[in-house]
């Protein structure tokens, strides 16, 4: 098993014919994820990524040809908050939106519509999730994975990519890897991917990669603490060197008021049980010195 | 983005809230007249406020705050204060306005709540002081309710907000005013709107009558840098005082740059890494001269930018590459950097990591142009606080 996606899942692409959506909707299908559809409104009946790939107008009508059951968008912001409605409207169930730059307050509706709908809602401005060996969806590199039994839940993009490449060069496979999104409103926070891993049987244990800024390290940390003392986890917290007041690129990375800051985050997840490592390159060990076996 | 307080009052009176009157004066003469206009009202306090507009909290207690009770006096506090330099920023504008006379102050402001992913109401009857200071001594007093992620704030809910936080008599002003802080939110894409005091003022008819007005005295407004795209005409509120002369530059290239203290130069793609290298630059005993993200697929043009970026800094004794692969690809990093060393003007050790998209062919590169290069991030950060300090690493 594993959780979000595997081989199993079928995906549309959303954007499929754009640069980024043809770019990285062929890496997905070389590394082995189905991709059965692409979505661009007045290019139903074309095909795409070299004729392979049928793109539909709508969601539904890829729904009704394809079966596709999890969507992957790469639509600019400005129209990336309707996409994901169309999505769940449609009845899609895994939702990945990878749009940078979508406002805050855009989101608050469609997260909720999302919520209501009881569908999954990953991202936005995220770089996707693997289940390494089976598919991937989004935009992560997918040489940088090895299967294994570590779920893996990451605020960020490209440190995931750093924290991953570790683990894989000491050994340490992943069972899945989800970026959340570094934005202020996301489809799903730390604590509802935490507890998907614990509900998978072939996760073992666990790497959460947050950063400064909100309060959902410590929330996930305080579930944490109660719901998964014996598994074997390690964390990294990005930012702990950051000043008050200052936004690091992403939007919902500030510490302000004295809220959101490395230490309380760090302690949090020391208290729930977590090592947690000055360096993304210590993971590996510090899921061994847990208990890890993998 | 933050706004001044006069900018913010514009866009609640566009949105229909009660503000008292004001004029923006950037003279004392200027502030002379408006003061002048505000006195002859009969019906007035017969005093005016005079205050600096500058993007940092604590004006009053800088100085940048005034009554006066004439407009020569208004033009000699005007004076005083345009000639201020408050936390690093020159006053360069004041706001004239009728003295208010105030029965009782609130606080009443709206603000994204990540946590619940919804728009939080914060009020309390303890207005005219920082909240944080109310949460801190006094929580009980403190209303908290959000609005509805769909419906926003049907009236029952804004009723509700006004009910519990205490405006006795005013609840329908306060509710209507709850109303407006929202629609101005979504108006311009705001992350908070904030009024303190929303106080109510008591007005003098010609006839000596008295009569009672809830209305917004002060206003501070953020903006969501993300909204700014949807609203052009916003982008000239921007205080280029409050900035940094190298955010302009950066924001032309959309690069997040963030000036720091330190004297090591760090370039990343990604901002959870850029503050991991920044991290752990620290860690290896150094101090990060800045936070740098160049983003996703960033060219040659940008690295460039980015090194220009860094290097107009005079501080900056080693520059640190971070750049982890995935849409952005390391040979176009590394022609970007060996462009932009011919080009640079000061001889700075450069300490490269390229990994993950194209990283062999960088490393060719690199290696051809003779540059320091790294495996992991740890080795990095020691290489570049080693060229900082001029000893190897």
């Amino acid at each position: 098993m594993s959780i979000l996606i595997d081989r199993s899942s079928r995906v549309v692409v959303h954007g499929l014919t754009g640069r980024e959506g043809s770019f990285h909707g062929a890496a997905m299908k070389a590394y082995g994820t189905q991709v059965v559809a692409g979505l661009t409104p007045g290019k139903g009946g074309q095909t795409a990524l070299d004729g392979t790939v049928p793109v539909f107008d709508t969601v539904v009508d890829a729904i009704r040809e394809t079966g596709a059951d999890t969507s992957c968008i790469f639509v600019p912001a400005a129209g990336a908050p309707d996409s994901i409605l169309e999505a769940v409207d449609a009845g899609i169930r895994t939702i990945f939106c990878i749009t940078e730059g979508i406002p805050a307050l855009d989101m608050i509706p469609v997260v909720e519509a999302v919520r209501r709908a009881g569908a999954t809602l990953i991202g936005p401005n995220c770089p996707g999730a693997t289940t390494p060996g089976q598919a991937k969806v989004g935009i992560i590199p997918g040489s940088i994975h090895r299967e294994g039994r570590v779920g893996v839940v990451s605020r960020s993009g490209t440190l995931t990519y750093e924290a991953v490449q570790a683990m894989t060069d000491a050994g340490v496979g992943q069972s899945t890897c989800v970026g959340i999104g570094g934005d202020p409103v996301i489809g799903t926070p730390f604590l509802d991917i935490l507890q998907r891993f614990a509900a998978d049987p072939e996760t073992e244990a666990l790497i959460l990669i947050g950063e400064i800024g909100g309060a959902a390290e410590e929330e996930a940390a305080a579930w944490a603490a109660e719901h998964l003392r014996d598994i074997p986890k390690a964390a990294f917290i990005a930012g702990r060197t950051a000043p008050e007041g200052k936004r690091m690129g992403h939007a919902g990375a500030i510490i302000s008021g004295g809220r959101g800051t490395a230490t309380s985050k760090v302690e949090a997840l020391e208290a729930a049980g977590f090592r947690v490592a000055g360096s993304p390159t210590e993971l590996p060990g510090l899921l061994r010195e847990a208990g890890y076996r993998g | 983005m933050k706004i001044h307080e006069a900018d913010a009052k514009s866009l609640l009176v566009a949105q229909g809230l009660p503000v008292p009157p004001w004029t923006v004066a950037t003279t004392p003469a200027e502030a002379r007249t408006a003061a002048g206009a505000y006195l002859a009202d009969p019906a007035g306090s017969g005093k005016v406020v005079i205050k600096a507009q500058v993007l940092v909290g604590g004006r009053g207690k800088a100085g940048g705050v005034k009554l006066a009770g004439s407009a020569d006096e208004a033009e000699r506090v005007a004076a005083d204060i345009l000639a201020l330099t408050i936390k690093g920023l020159p006053v360069r504008k004041v706001l004239v306005g009728p003295a208010a006379d105030i029965v009782k102050e609130y606080y009443l402001s709206i603000v994204l709540d990540r946590g619940a992913r919804k728009l939080l109401f914060i009020g309390s009857a303890e207005g005219g002081v920082e909240i944080e200071q109310t949460a801190e001594a006094n929580p009980d007093a403190i209303t908290y309710l959000h609005a509805d992620p769909l419906l926003g704030v049907p009236d029952h809910r804004a009723r509700r907000l006004a009910f519990a936080i205490g405006f006795g008599a005013h609840w329908k002003a306060a509710a209507a005013i709850a109303k407006g802080l929202y629609r101005t939110m979504l108006a311009y894409d705001a992350d908070l709107v904030e009024i303190n005091p929303l106080a109510v003022i008591r007005t003098r008819a010609a006839d000596g009558t008295a009569t009672e007005q809830l209305v917004c005295l002060d206003a501070k407004i953020t903006l969501d840098d993300s909204g700014l795209v949807r609203h052009p005409e916003l982008e000239s509120l921007r205080d280029l005082d409050a900035e940094d002369p190298t955010d302009l530059a950066a924001r032309e290239h959309e690069i997040a740059f963030i000036k720091l203290d330190g004297d090591i130069g760090c370039m990343v793609n990604g901002a959870g890494l850029a503050m991991t290298t920044m991290d752990l630059v620290k860690r290896a005993g150094g101090e990060p001269a800045n936070f740098l993200d160049i983003g996703g697929g960033a060219k040659a043009d940008k690295v460039s930018a980015a090194m220009r970026l860094i290097l107009h800094e005079p501080n900056v004794k080693a520059i640190l590459v971070n750049i982890f692969g995935g849409i952005t690809r390391g040979d176009e990093v590394a022609r970007g950097l060996i462009e932009a060393r011919a080009q640079q003007e000061r001889d700075v050790p450069m300490v490269v990591r390229i990994v993950g998209t194209n990283a062999t062919e960088a490393a060719a590169l690199l290696r051809e142009a003779s540059f320091e290069t790294a495996h992991s991030l740890d080795e990095a950060a020691a290489k570049a606080v080693a060229a900082a300090r001029g000893t190897a690493a």
